[in-house]
């Protein structure tokens, strides 16, 4: 899919960064993929060479989620967490997250919106921060904490998507 | 990254987002990307006073957006491109990093919708056949 057009992330208002992508696969689908551990395991994977051993949800509106990434190379994790303030199937979760290691003070809220368009399906998500400063330090983070990967090697990483990963 | 550096850099991202956050400014931004402009210049398409104007453009001068001309009759402003590209910089590399992880999500919606899974692919044939319907969920 063309990232142009289908794929957008800006900075907006004070203290939010609006995410929207286009899906290929119907409403359902997507939001499975974003709320069932089986499958958000296979692609919420992080940066290049790291794995996510740990991905627990228990989807309803004060229910608690917990994710641990770990990187292949030395053992390093990093974790993240939330509870679920609305679920609403297929097309509308609110969540909070804060991560283990805060590098941004306090947690911030997401909001994900599904809708659906001739088989196609639009994500928004709308991540709140409790300050400007945290939202433009959240902008800067992925090379402030060296997570900038060589992403040229990505396609490759799709075979190594096994049937286990599947099957789990 | 020192964290020295850390600091300066996110006060400057801070002081580019801040400037950037108001309408006028933008515009401002927008007039002085097709060339430098004397502030009377500037104040004219805003129905603005001078003074007004002046205090956007010591904002946008102070962000390190603009900076003015050696001209010192005119003084005028002129855009300075870095700061900017800093800015969108930064947005990139989240970008980058959420692509990543949506390019995966991709391949793995390709594979759920084709896969020999039985159950699933009903669904998704339901799904598909209600949205040529029309008459989603």
């Amino acid at each position: 899919m063309k990232n142009g057009e289908t794929f957008n992330i800006t900075a907006h208002a004070d203290r939010e960064i609006v995410v929207t992508r286009l899906f290929d696969a119907p409403r359902p689908l997507v939001f499975d993929a974003y709320t069932q551990p089986a499958l958000v395991k296979r692609w919420l994977l992080g940066p290049d060479g790291w794995s996510m051993p740990v991905c627990e949800i228990d989807l309803r509106p004060g229910g608690k989620y917990r994710y641990v990434w770990r990187s292949d190379s030395d053992g390093r994790e990093m974790g993240m967490g939330g509870v679920y303030r609305e679920v609403v199937a297929p097309d509308r979760v609110v969540f909070t997250e804060v991560f283990d290691e805060a590098w941004y003070p306090g947690e911030a809220v997401d909001t994900i919106v599904l809708v659906e368009r001739d088989g196609k399906t639009t994500l928004t998500q709308t991540i709140l921060y409790n300050s400007r400063e945290t939202r433009d330090a959240v902008l800067k983070s992925p090379m402030q904490t060296g997570l900038t990967a060589s992403f040229d090697r990505l396609e490759n990483l799709f075979p190594a998507l096994g049937r286990e990963a599947l099957s789990a | 990254m020192e964290l020295n550096g850390y600091a300066q850099s996110s006060a400057r991202l801070d002081a580019t987002f801040a400037a950037l956050a108001d309408p006028t400014r933008r515009a401002i931004l927008a007039r002085l990307a097709k060339g430098a402009a004397s502030v009377t210049d500037l104040a004219e398409p805003f129905a603005m006073s001078q003074p007004a104007i002046s205090k956007h453009l010591k904002v946008l001068e102070q962000a390190g957006l603009i900076s003015r001309g050696r001209d010192a009759q005119r003084r005028p402003r002129r855009l300075e491109a870095r700061p900017l590209r800093d800015a969108t910089q930064w947005l990139e590399h989240y970008r980058q990093f959420w692509e990543a992880q949506f390019q995966r999500l991709d391949a793995l919606l390709h594979e759920l919708q084709t896969s020999g899974e039985t159950t699933r692919k009903k669904k998704v044939r339901s799904q598909k056949k209600n949205a040529l319907k029309g008459d989603k969920q």
